[in-house]
């Protein structure tokens, strides 16, 4: 039983993050391959709030505000950048962030942070949290995705300056998706700094920024439901299958090369095709 | 007539190209504006400036009383310009119909907020469905514009300007890509709208339906004003003829 809630905790919180990293790649069609730094932040801030006494439900705003403030940041210094130089500076801060918490001794330096005190919600009761946490996300941007914001990220997506030209401020559109993104993305590191009790900076390097990113592109960018599916199974199989996790890069990367070239619509447009066909 | 529209000495450089040099141009309210010129006379890239899509290298663009030259594109379209492109550039994602939707909702995507709390399109569609019916593309207001041929995609782009509600209709050659039954019906719809009261700047190479439905006209010349005036005047001016003309029956 035990074995089980940690698979669907860790469930839980992927899918958090992949739909966080979502509502930036597929609400507005901006690729990011340093998620994971935002992740980190959120992770750091949480662990060190919760090491300092703070009850863990109290670390968890803080967690999303440092993280979507450095992503406002990043947003605000990528809205002249586009495509694919955006996933080049994307990747850049993820290096930098790397690179600089493993600089400080207050943040555990390359040691990281053990023992962050339990959250007092028990198992069953913390992974309860979870998947309530990212069910409520998802519900979220099912309803933006509904509302004219989704119907103006769709129009960026496909061109921002057909947007523009008719009349959408596409800078604050941007700014905002990169802003909700990454403070969702800094809560699930909060949480998942609680799930595992321990984070070093490698946890939230290049190959946790392309794990993500390959959950969202195998899902299908932008389909809600299809990331979600993808980040539960995609963040559960190196737990089933061990060899996985010493190949992880390997595998999401071909994961991602398979799908872009074989079908950009990911398992969302799979299946929409397959309806399609019948 | 008040003037709505002020260029101001404006200049253009590509490179070693002037693509628009030292232009000075008024648009009044209510007024219809045929701007004629030869390929490469540079009027392209002065509605562009007007829109602010380029930036010149020197001059002004005041509209409505204000200097707007250091204003983004989207806030000049808010304050009242709406712009028919030449080179058609529909969203490929949306239908013709959700493409003039999502223009017609200006009131709502404007400000993030108030699009998140908005969900109703009822009212935006049926201005679109009206507008897609009176540039005569209503029948194909479900389809996607990869299915379609360029000449609902030009009156797609009308739609979508016309969905802004614009004091200043801009319009780069509409009427390409139309056979003449459908230049000619365009251009009545183009005049209806002038008559009235929108005012409406023309980019047109069709000469027969500018002069037919177009008071007054201005000519540019590589870059350069070379006549403005009542359409016939201009029309009998030899520097345009020369320039403009010559080149037509060349073609
Ligand atoms: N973005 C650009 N970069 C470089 N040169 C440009 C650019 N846009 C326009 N030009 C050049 O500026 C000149 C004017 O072009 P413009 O498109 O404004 O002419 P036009 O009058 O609209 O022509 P047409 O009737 O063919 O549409 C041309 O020589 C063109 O090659
Ligand atoms: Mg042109």
């Amino acid at each position: 039983m035990a074995y089980e809630i940690t698979l669907l905790t860790t469930m839980a919180i992927s899918v958090l993050f992949a739909l966080s990293l979502n509502f930036i790649s597929g609400f507005c069609g901006q690729i990011s391959l340093g998620h994971a730094a935002f992740y980190g932040a959120g992770a750091y801030t949480s662990a060190m709030l919760a090491k300092a006494g703070a009850p863990f439900l109290l670390t968890l705003l803080p967690a999303g505000l440092v993280a979507g403030a450095i992503g406002l940041i990043v947003g605000f210094a990528s809205l002249r950048v586009r495509h694919d130089f955006l996933a080049i500076t994307t990747m850049g801060v993820g290096f930098l962030f790397i690179g600089l918490v493993r600089q400080q001794d207050v943040l555990g330096g390359e040691l990281g942070i053990s023992a962050i005190p339990s959250t007092g919600l028990g198992k069953i009761g913390f992974m309860a949290f979870a998947m309530g946490l990212a069910a409520l996300f998802a519900g979220f941007c099912v309803y933006v995705k509904r509302s004219w914001m989704g119907f103006v990220y769709d129009s960026i997506a496909d061109n921002e300056d057909v947007s523009e030209i008719i009349g959408i401020p596409v800078s604050r559109y941007k700014l905002i998706a990169f802003a909700i993104g990454t403070a969702v993305a800094g809560v699930a590191g909060g949480l998942y700094a609680h799930h595992v009790r321990f984070i070093a900076p490698d946890s939230f390097g290049f190959v946790e920024s392309v794990t993500v990113l390959a959950m969202v592109i195998v899902g299908g960018i932008g389909s809600i439901w299809g990331v979600a599916f993808a980040a539960a199974f995609l963040s559960v199989l190196p737990l089933w299958f061990q060899p996985i996790d010493d190949f992880k890069i390997l595998l999401y990367g071909a994961l991602l090369f398979a799908m872009m070239r074989f079908s950009p619509g990911g398992l969302a447009g799979l299946v929409a095709r397959l309806r399609g066909v019948s | 007539m008040s003037t709505l529209l002020d260029i101001q000495n404006v200049t253009v450089r590509f490179g070693g190209v002037t693509a628009v040099e030292d232009v000075s141009l008024r648009i009044g309210e209510r007024e219809l504006l045929g701007f004629i010129g030869p390929n490469g006379a540079g009027k392209t890239t002065l509605m562009r400036v007007i829109t602010g899509m380029v930036r010149p290298q020197a001059g002004a663009v005041v509209f409505k009383g204000t200097d707007i030259s250091t204003w983004p594109i989207h806030k000049r379209i808010r304050g009242g310009l709406a712009l028919a492109q030449q080179i058609v550039q529909p969203l490929h994602a949306f239908t013709l119909l959700e493409n003039v939707v999502l223009s017609a909702g200006g009131a709502k995507t404007g400000n993030p907020i108030t699009a998140l709390l908005s969900n109703a399109r009822d009212d935006e569609r049926a201005v679109a469905l009206e507008l897609l019916e009176r540039t005569g593309i209503g029948a194909a207001a479900d389809r996607y514009p990869g299915e379609l041929p360029l000449g609902f995609l030009k009156r797609l782009e009308v739609s979508r300007a016309l969905a802004l509600k614009p004091d200043l209709l801009l319009l780069d050659e509409p009427l390409a890509g139309l056979n003449q039954a459908e230049a000619e019906s365009l251009a009545d719809l183009i005049a209806k709208l002038a008559a009235g009261g929108q005012a409406i700047m023309l980019i047109e190479h069709n000469i027969r339906e500018v002069t037919r439905i177009c008071p007054t006209l201005y000519v540019q010349d590589n870059g350069r004003a070379l006549a403005h005036g009542p359409a016939d005047e201009v029309m009998a001016d030899p520097a345009v003829r020369r320039a403009y003309l010559g080149l037509e029956e060349a073609c």
